[in-house]
């Protein structure tokens, strides 16, 4: 553990401080809800994590590849879905996963599919969006979502070059 | 949600056991590993984004958004939505709130969308997995996309 790489976060903590000195309402209410973000936190990460450990001992990398790599097809693409629809947590948990996904050579475009169903179609939420918002709220934006989702995939892919998406790859192979 | 994550995380931690130890504390390493290898990005982003909901109050939100707000109004949506990041438990009753109180539907849609696609204050950790090209990328689109819904939704709603 180094501390230099939590330079950014203790700067972070003094200015909170700062802020605490110079406007004790603000100061208190943003500690608070840190706190409470930090809780919520701690509680989703542990699972998560664990999971993600099991997953890059067990499963094999032709598995993946088999499953989610670049001849994967709709398989691929439906499965993606799939595990960013089921999964549970902010969408800054969303990214480890992706690593790991990438690093057992899962294709690139699939790994944003997730991202995208991880941001935006997780099943508690969508449920939640219509009791909230109504049915005919969350059917327009659930369908968008879906066709959007895969297109920002494939843009994103795309835009990118072949030397910038080894580096993804090589990048991901060495955590 | 959390309790199912915990029981499917507990199964397979004991069946990985049962199968074998030595992968298993193998898996646990990993799974340290990469938790401390983010941690200090995800400590930072905590606390932005404690003082960026200690700033921006659901009150302020809906003195921005109101229905005559136009597309300007959907403009300023978006934004919020793309530099906040609520749970979405606490983002539907607000957005319900916010439509109660004036709010209109293009403009509600675009601050959800944006809220979920886009991640400004998450920028620093997809970068750090993706590069910086494909994270700029990947969040404009996810903003131009969410300006679509709204658009979208003026038609629908």
């Amino acid at each position: 553990m180094k501390v230099k790489r939590y330079r950014v976060f203790i700067l972070l903590v003094a200015l909170n401080i700062a802020i605490f000195l110079f406007s004790p309402t603000v100061g208190a209410k943003s500690l608070q809800l840190t706190w409470k973000n930090l809780l919520e936190m701690a509680s989703i990460l542990p699972p998560v994590f664990i999971l993600l450990g099991l997953l890059d001992v067990w499963v094999k990398r032709e598995t993946m590849v088999k499953y989610m790599g670049d001849g994967s097809g709709i398989t691929g693409v439906l499965l993606a879905f799939f595990l960013g629809s089921a999964a549970a947590g902010p969408l800054y948990a969303a990214f480890p996963v992706a690593g790991v996904l990438l690093k057992k050579g899962s294709k690139l475009s699939n790994v944003f599919i997730m991202l995208g169903a991880w941001s935006t179609t997780k099943i508690p939420l969508i449920l939640f969006e219509a009791s909230s918002l109504g049915l005919k709220f969350m059917l327009v934006r659930l369908a968008m979502d879906l066709i959007g989702i895969v297109v920002i995939a494939y843009l994103t892919q795309r835009m990118l070059s072949k030397e910038e998406i080894e580096s993804i790859y090589q990048n991901a192979s060495g955590r | 949600m959390t309790a199912a994550l915990y029981t499917i995380a507990i199964l397979a931690l004991s069946f990985s056991l049962l199968k074998s130890k030595e992968k298993t504390v193998l898996a646990l390493k990993k799974a340290w590993k990469s938790f401390e290898n983010i941690l200090p990005q995800f400590l930072s982003i905590l606390i932005i984004i404690g003082l960026l909901l200690a700033v921006l109050t659901p009150e302020q939100i809906s003195k921005l958004l109101g229905r005559e707000s136009g597309w300007y109004g959907v403009l300023i949506a978006a934004a919020i939505g793309s530099i906040t990041l609520v749970p979405g438990f606490i983002a539907f009753p607000l957005a319900a709130a916010l439509l109660k109180s004036g709010a209109g539907y293009m403009q509600i849609a675009a601050f959800i969308s944006a809220l979920m696609m886009v991640g400004i204050v998450t920028i620093p950790v997809e970068m750090e997995y993706f590069g910086k090209k494909a994270a700029a990328v990947r969040n404009t689109a996810a903003f131009v996309f969410s300006l679509v819904i709204a658009l979208v939704m003026g038609v629908v709603m």
